[in-house]
């Protein structure tokens, strides 16, 4: 069958630094201008060409109609290639050839303006996504009903809640009629039931036989939205075909347990000038790091960020996800300053209490209880083992967690 | 294992739920309507090809809509709003009077001095607004380019756009002045629209240079307010070129916004063109025009990248 997307040996080469590269105050600006100099001697010795290839030799065809999952670990070069395929950036290498209308939803609310009323923004969004005027005009009524905000259609987005915000965002977004869809984890966001209704909505534009591209962490909407997956890691295709094999590959070999991770180079470290993350770990209590992880290890996780603001209120929050990215808890540390330096924090999972599995961690550093200055999605991953059991019974214990609780057990006779 | 077969059923595991793939039977007659060309290619270093005018074209609408963005945006919680846009010409040109016209007693080619200093701080400020805010456009509307795709000359381009908005507004203050100081038309003011476009070429040409170098250089920003102010002093806005020795003014001329703005006043004020000025004028202009529009379309390409 003739593709609608065929993609041909792409890659993408990012010059490591240049991105950064933003001259945000005066300062920097003259501290880069100092640094100019010397960065362009040299470039001009070729030395300056550290590169990392974000996508490399990637080839693959979609079919109409067909929708594809893409997965894999933060950095695995997932969005780039999104963003390729949206002409947004352009690849280094190969060729893509799209034989369809293309809209691209890599983010909800681009273009949204916080000074214009929810009607305002309708049309702008509309129109940045490639909607034309009439089209909007003809579609404005379901966008609004979708959204479920016709009472606050003339007040400023920047009255809205987030909630508000994102469902308008969403709802503009998902009534695009493209050919071919591409959408990076927009569902990531807003709460449960706008994902669901996301999900929802994601599933009507499937079964209207659009060709869809699709990245996301969730597992569940990956197996029941696309029937075929791929599997990115280091740029490159892993592994392609058919999603509950992918993904069966992916847990099985993609998620080797990544228990800690540090940051060398603090500039570039996750964060911003109020604070970076400096290290993450998790490792078993109170037994030796090699050990396995069993459902009876009490697992301990540290958090280490360098802090650059006194006055900043700060608090983080980890969330656990398992493979189908459920989340299991969300846990958060109280807001507070701290001085100076390196900040050190940590809790205890408590043994006995997660079930057997695969489980990811998602990090944020939250300012003023309301900006995250990361957000980081399987930041870490690691294994819990069962452990060997009492008994002869060893089928799959059922439960996103296993509390072991104080069963009472009383004999009356 | 008695017990376990219960278990196993309803348990999630990934391979059992998985629904069996339903390979895309329908749409192969979808796949018979497409088109036999890619409607798109993406290559790298793609040969330079012209302006995208079929592109620009197909998303002529998202120019509106960014320019009445830039409007509506402009002046929202202003006390003045729009107003602004009259009162930044009008005051400057009260100010040009008192200091220029009447303290250092400048020549205005027997106009009136405050008619001669707004007809030229009308397609001034046009210029200089629409250079600055083009200028800093395509870092200001980074999070636009680095999610979704356009073409990227929509941005400069509405913001110049968005400057000819204020320049029609500010320009009802001229015809009111005109009135009030008894001026009578002639048929040179068939020019100004002419005028008017040659302006605009020449600050998109402008705005859409320094808008592509700001992407790359930030220092784009903190050099555009000296170069803006320079600009208008070796511009005739204050005094006439007819105030300048002959020398300087052939050299003046060779600034396109001269043969401009002494063509503003020639047609607004009926005195004869200057023909050679507004023909360097043009030819710079669009010389400019080009070569802005080749280096913008040569860093597009990076523009996700590095803004």
């Amino acid at each position: 069958m003739k593709p609608i997307v065929r993609v041909e040996n792409l890659g993408k080469e990012y010059r490591i630094g240049t991105r950064e590269a933003g001259y945000d105050t005066l300062r920097e600006s003259i501290a880069a201008a100092v640094r100019a100099p010397f960065q362009r001697l040299r470039r001009r010795n070729g030395k300056g060409g550290e590169t990392i290839w974000a996508l490399k030799g990637v080839s693959f065809e979609v079919a109409p109609g067909e929708v594809v999952g893409i997965i894999g670990r933060n950095g695995a070069g997932k969005s780039t290639l999104l963003k390729v395929l949206s002409r947004i950036t352009e690849p280094t290498t190969g060729r893509v050839e799209l034989y369809g209308r293309v809209a691209s939803l890599l983010e909800v609310g681009t273009g949204f303006h916080a000074e214009l009323t929810g009607r305002e923004n309708v049309y702008l969004n509309g129109a940045i996504l490639g909607m034309t005027k009439a089209e909007i005009d003809r579609k404005f009524d379901q966008i609004v009903a979708f959204a479920e905000l016709e009472k606050f259609l003339d007040t400023p987005v920047k009255r809205y809640s987030s909630g508000m915000y994102m469902r308008l965002a969403f709802a503009v977004a998902s009534h695009l009629e493209p050919e071919i869809l591409i959408v990076d984890e927009v569902l990531a966001v807003g709460d449960a039931a706008f994902q669901k209704k996301c999900l929802g909505r994601m599933g009507e534009v499937a079964k209207e036989g659009r060709t869809v591209i699709f990245v996301s962490h969730n597992m569940t909407a990956i197996r029941s939205l696309c029937q075929r997956a791929m599997w990115l890691d280091n740029g490159q295709i892993v592994d392609s075909g058919e999603t509950g094999k992918v993904i069966l590959n992916y847990i099985q070999r993609g998620m080797l347990s990544t228990l800690e991770r540090g940051w060398k180079d603090i500039e570039t470290a996750p964060g911003d000038e109020t604070a970076r993350l400096s290290f993450v770990s998790v490792a078993p209590l109170g037994q030796q790091p090699d050990e396995p992880i069993t459902i009876k290890t009490a697992i301990e996780m540290k958090v280490g960020f360098q802090n650059y603001d006194p006055d900043a209120v700060l608090n983080l929050s980890v969330v656990l996800y398992n493979l189908e990215g459920v989340a299991i808890f969300n846990t958060g540390s109280s807001p507070r300053t701290f001085p100076l330096g390196l900040v050190e924090a940590g809790f205890v999972i408590p043994g006995n209490f997660l079930n057997d599995g695969n489980y990811t961690i998602r990090l944020l550093l939250v300012k003023d209880t309301s900006i995250p200055l990361f957000d980081l999605h399987d930041l870490l991953s690691f294994e819990v083992l069962d452990a060997d059991r009492s008994g002869n019974w060893y089928g799959k214990v059922l439960g996103a967690v296993r509390p072991v609780f104080d069963w009472q057990l009383t004999t009356r006779n | 294992m008695g017990i376990s077969t219960i278990a196993d059923t309803t348990s999630p595991k990934p391979t059992t739920e998985t629904p069996t793939p339903v390979h895309p039977e329908s749409p192969k007659s979808a796949s018979d309507k497409l088109p036999d060309a890619p409607l798109v290619t993406i290559e790298p270093n793609q040969a330079w090809s012209a302006i995208e005018l079929r592109d620009l074209w197909a998303f002529r609408e998202l120019l509106y809509f960014l320019t009445w963005r830039d409007v509506k945006v402009r002046y929202k919680q202003t006390e003045l709003g729009i107003a602004w846009a009259i009162l930044q010409p009008l005051l400057t040109m009260l100010i040009f009077t008192l200091f220029f016209g009447r303290l250092a007693g400048i020549p205005s080619d027997h106009i009136p001095y405050p008619l001669f200093a707004y007809a030229g701080l009308l397609p001034w400020t046009f210029f200089a607004n629409a250079i600055s805010n083009s200028g800093n456009s395509l870092v200001g509307n980074a999070n636009l380019i680095t999610k979704v795709y356009f073409p990227r000359m929509m941005i400069p381009g509405a913001t110049v756009a968005a400057g000819l908005v204020d320049f029609a507004i500010a320009f009802v203050i001229l015809v009111i002045l005109m009135i009030y100081y008894g001026v009578a038309l002639t048929w040179s003011v068939l020019m100004f629209p002419v005028l008017v476009v040659l302006t605009t070429v020449l600050a998109l040409g402008v705005g859409m240079w320094l808008s592509a170098l700001n992407v790359k250089y930030r220092d784009v920003r903190f050099a555009l307010p000296f170069m803006v102010q320079l600009w208008m002093f070796v511009s005739p806005v204050i005094y006439p070129t007819s105030f300048l020795p002959g020398k300087l003014a052939w050299l003046i001329a060779l600034n396109p916004m001269t043969g401009v703005i002494e063509g503003y006043r020639s047609a607004l004020f009926g005195k004869p063109f200057n023909w050679s000025a507004l023909a360097i004028s043009t030819a710079i202009t669009f010389i400019l025009f080009v070569y802005a529009s080749i280096h913008f379309r040569r860093m597009e390409k990076s523009f996700a990248d590095i803004v």
